[in-house]
């Protein structure tokens, strides 16, 4: 053996326990708990809407541990209160993504003004974040993975189903943010090109938490007494809603009359209020508490089961969470690891049950494939499905009826990996591909 | 799929329409209904299986097919379908109706022999659905067999839905049924109906019994045919002229009545604040807190009252104040007394005061809203007539506020505490000089504001939603008002609540409920500027 080889041979064994005592910490953090941040407000004007959220995280995490975690690893939840302060969401989530304690996925967040906080810092450091509510569109990030739905997936259903109803006329009220102000410049756009007059439509603006509607609902009662049909397409979100529906019962506004469709109320928004002058009025959404499926009724019970209350009700947000942690598990599960790159690959295609006896589909634009539902309020406080698209819809992230957006695509799939083409130019103007 | 839908839409206005007419034929006519036989089990099985279809429109001809039928059950099976609480075995073939869909399990009747049947569920009974269209169509099927029975009022609504909808095919019958109606108010609503009739049909003679109606299916008739040329369009021209002037009054007094009712909230909220910052110079961010705090009396009073909610919210008039009013004792005791005459430090002691409230709220009873309901004499609308209405719950909360008032002027003005609280704000050491005990004034002058802050929660509480937050959204309105109207002084802030509510409500149509209150804002800035000491300056001593 000469010098030579003598002195490789010891290089290569120092070499291998180097590289020996630095994949074994490696390794022994791979045995850890896989951590799971859950970011929804726990107090604040959003708790109403967003700790039920985290409740039902915990529920599937607790349950997917029960049987037997992923990759043969528990999955641990790390929960954070971010208050109902946008800046504060982008604040924890900042801080879940980095130190040791890094988590591997995020769940959360509710209004767009939080998610667009949360968005620059999930992007910065590289972390993946399910987000669960309808939203407005219009945007495609490479870490968030959009489960709610798009406005094609909600508001140009219902406003279709209405039309075929025979409405003519339209009040578009919302409350001032940038989803309600979004989703009705793309309906305003939608109803135009379907041949409605400037003239049949009306929009209007409330703050967060309205409550003096007297004056509004009365305006809409004389804007449908023109001898038009007419309908109200409600984006008014929050507790606003409440004073809003009794408003209108007590002006004796009925469904028969003036039809309600509402973009944000569901069973939850309507365990505060007596719906039996409102039986009638409408929402659409991607799933309803009342769906008839056996998953449906499994997931109620577990439920019902998990938060000890017998009149505890689900929601459409709560489904997009169960979709989006059944994909995401999934997806690790293909790619047999966590790593937020192999995931974010793993996961396009992915199909998993849905709780309406169908199946949602990730798109490569990180939107997912729903049906959409009308549902009509009964006096018990739920919906029920008078109509429902025959397959199910794929969200569109930039809006086909604004001419800014109509020649956007999103495609996150390999070698495109644009969130932002022009197909028209073939111009990338947001992701990997553009330069 | 959404064509279908369309002409099923068409399809049941126009059989609606049909049913109504025949339902007013027979009503007027009193024909008698002929007893319905029983229908044998099988016939009846045929019936209620003809429902079971996922297409609204053969949903609604299976309906029509039952109401048509002998079967004895038929009222109550189309009034179980109209409640959501008819429906069919999943897995086979019983028919049941629900008879209290509030739990999770439902106690179950068969539908066929109305025998008990057990329990069951979502997983266990398909309901029948029905939608809007239906809905209207069930209503009237079940409105026509109860015609026999019908009474005036039956009549009335059954003729006010023709107006508008007389035409060639209906018109001799209901020209009929005019003749023999014996009511003054149903002939009247007929008259209309056939009047304008014989408007579209081009006769201007018609017109006179139009004038002044404010029906809008009378002006949206109008508004057509004034919209061609001719004698006949300019009389209906003249017609509708003085139907939109009259009108045009009606919205006024509306507006005015929206005004007012939101100037009321302004003033309840406020006038707790008044006695508190006015009289006794206290700045106390916890207002609104305390009127969450009554809001939730009423809402547990509730509670420990289930369905009773207008014997409820009269108890929860002396409760809300007791229980706020308890709460503002211990805040002056344990809080306030300690930092008097320091006024930065007070305020920011009663922000986390108020900060404390709402979690304390919050952790005792969620942070979801809680629902208080309403008793059945504040719901609904007192119909003036066609143009003006006015709500039930806004006018009772006028009516209480302007209650709330008198009795804490006279309280103020007559009583040995309102002169004790007025020797103390316009002396206050020459009322403890006179043996006045001022601490103990004080104590209870801001457990008095207090009070009242917890009867502005009782009515909020009928307004609008009961949660931890309620009281956030009050309290800059509250200290705007009593600003505007003069520190100190109750009629300043009666005067400005309301002066802001009705200059806000007439502005909201035109500028929308953002910009109308930050002009509101603006213009009491700019007022305060000009004239610091509000709409009525204070008597006695200027702090």
């Amino acid at each position: 053996m000469t010098t030579t080889a003598l002195r490789k041979l010891i290089a290569t064994a120092a070499l291998t326990t180097t590289l020996a005592g630095f994949s074994a910490p490696l390794l022994a953090a791979d045995d850890g708990p896989i951590r799971v941040g859950i970011l929804h407000s726990l107090s604040g004007t959003m708790a109403i809407s967003e700790s039920t959220l985290k409740d039902e995280m915990l529920m599937l995490i607790d349950q997917q541990n029960k049987a037997g975690g992923l990759l043969g690893r528990q999955l641990e939840p790390v929960v954070m209160d971010p208050a109902s302060d946008w800046s504060r969401y982008a604040e924890q989530a900042r801080s879940m993504l980095t130190g040791d304690k890094r988590v591997d996925v995020i769940f959360g967040n509710w209004t767009s003004a939080s998610r667009k906080a949360v968005l620059p810092v999930v992007e910065e450091l590289d972390g993946l974040l399910f987000y669960p509510v309808q939203y407005e569109g219009q945007e495609s990030s490479e870490n968030i993975f959009y489960t709610g739905a798009a406005p094609n997936q909600q508001a140009i259903p219902a406003v279709d189903y209405l039309m075929g109803q025979g409405v003519e006329r339209w009040a578009l009220l919302g409350t001032d943010y940038v989803y309600p102000r979004t989703t009705n410049e793309i309906l305003e756009a939608y109803l135009k090109a379907h041949g409605v007059a400037d003239d049949d439509i009306m929009v209007n603006y409330t703050p967060f938490g309205f409550s003096d509607w007297q004056s509004i609902v009365s305006r809409v009662k004389d804007f449908g007494s023109q001898g038009k049909k007419t309908a109200v397409v409600s984006t008014i979100n929050g507790d606003a809603n409440v004073p809003f529906y009794n408003e209108l019962a007590n002006q004796g506004i009925k469904a028969s009359d003036i039809p309600v469709v509402a973009f944000s109320v569901g069973e939850q928004e309507l365990t505060g209020i007596d719906t039996a002058p409102l039986v009638g009025h409408l929402a659409a959404w991607n799933y309803f508490m009342s769906v008839d499926s056996d998953a449906n009724y499994d997931f109620i019970d577990a439920w019902v089961a998990y938060t000890g209350n017998k009149d505890a009700v689900v929601n459409d947000p709560m489904e997009a969470h169960y979709i989006g942690f059944n994909m995401w598990l999934k997806a690790v599960e293909s790619a047999g690891t966590t790593d937020v790159d192999a995931v974010k690959d793993a996961i396009i295609g992915v199909t998993v049950p849905n709780l309406s006896g169908g199946a949602a589909t990730m798109m490569p634009n990180h939107h997912i494939t729903k049906p959409v539902m009308i549902g009509e309020i009964q006096d018990d406080g739920q919906f029920s499905v008078v109509w429902q698209t025959p397959t199910t819809v794929a969200g569109d992230a930039w809006s086909d009826y604004l001419p800014a957006s109509k020649n956007l695509i999103s495609d996150w799939r390999a070698p495109l990996r644009c969130g932002k083409l022009d197909v028209e130019r073939m111009v990338c103007e947001d992701g990997a591909g553009a330069n | 799929m959404m064509t279908n839908s369309h002409a099923g839409g068409r399809h049941c206005a126009r059989r609606l329409r049909h049913s109504l007419l025949c339902g007013l034929l027979l009503l007027c006519a009193a024909w008698a209904t002929t007893a319905s036989a029983a229908v044998s089990e099988p016939q009846a099985r045929a019936l209620l299986q003809a429902l079971d279809t996922r297409s609204f429109e053969a949903k609604g001809e299976a309906a029509q097919a039952i109401a048509d039928s002998q079967a004895s059950q038929k009222t109550r099976w189309l009034q179980a379908l109209l409640d959501g609480r008819l429906g069919k075995e999943r897995r086979g073939e019983q028919f049941y109706i629900v008879t209290d869909d509030s739990g999770r399990e439902w106690p179950l009747i068969d539908a066929i022999t109305f025998a008990e049947a057990g329990s069951g569920s979502r997983r266990t009974v398909d309901i029948f659905k029905i939608n809007n269209d239906l809905r209207t169509q069930l209503q009237g099927m079940i409105a026509s067999l109860s015609l026999a029975e019908g009474d005036e009022r039956s009549r009335l609504a059954a003729a006010d839905r023709l107006i508008g909808d007389v035409n060639a095919d209906n018109v001799e019958s209901v020209r009929a049924s005019r003749e023999r109606e014996e009511s003054a108010t149903v002939r009247d609503r007929l008259d209309i109906a056939l009047a304008l009739y014989r408007v579209q049909q081009g006769d201007a003679t018609a017109l006179k019994t139009l004038k002044g109606n404010l029906d809008t299916r009378v002006r949206n008739t109008l508004t057509t045919v004034a919209a061609g040329d001719g004698e006949l369009a300019s009389q209906a021209q003249q017609v509708l002229d003085g139907i939109e002037s009259k009108r045009a009054w009606y919205d006024r007094a509306q507006t005015l009545f929206f005004g007012l009712s939101a100037g009321s909230i302004l003033v309840l909220a406020a006038i707790g604040l008044a006695i508190t910052f006015g009289v006794m110079g206290v700045i106390n961010m916890a207002h609104g807190e305390l009127i969450m705090l009554g809001a939730y009396t009423t809402w547990l009073i509730q509670q420990a009252l289930p369905g009773q909610p207008g014997l409820a919210l009269v108890l929860a008039i002396p409760g809300g104040f007791l229980v706020a009013g308890a709460f503002g004792v211990l805040i002056e005791r344990t809080v306030i007394r300690f930092l008097k005459g320091r006024p930065l430090e007070t305020l920011l002691a009663t922000f986390g005061l108020s900060l404390i409230l709402q979690q304390l709220v919050r952790t005792l009873f969620s942070p979801l809203n809680r629902r208080v309901a309403s008793p059945e004499w504040l719901q609904g609308a007192w119909q003036i007539n066609d143009a003006l209405s006015l709500t039930l719950n806004r006018l009772g909360v006028l009516g209480f506020c302007l209650l709330v008032f008198a009795a804490l002027w006279a309280l103020m003005r007559y009583t040995r505490l309102g002169l004790e609280v007025r020797a103390v704000t316009q002396n206050r050491a020459m009322a403890r000089a006179m043996g006045v005990r001022a601490a103990r004034v004080d104590m209870l002058t801001f457990g008095l504001g207090a009070g009242v802050a917890g009867l502005a929660g009782v009515a909020l509480s009928q307004l609008t939603n009961v949660g931890p937050n309620l009281g956030q959204g009050y309290i800059v309105d509250s200290f705007l008002v009593v600003v505007f109207g003069g520190v100190g002084n109750l009629w300043g802030t009666l005067v400005a609540g309301m002066s802001l509510g009705v200059i806000n409500q007439v502005l909201q149509p035109w500028v929308g409920a953002v910009l109308a209150k930050i002009i509101v804002l603006v213009g009491v800035i700019l007022f305060i500027q000009k004239r610091p000491q509000g709409i009525f300056a204070p008597k006695g001593r200027v702090s």
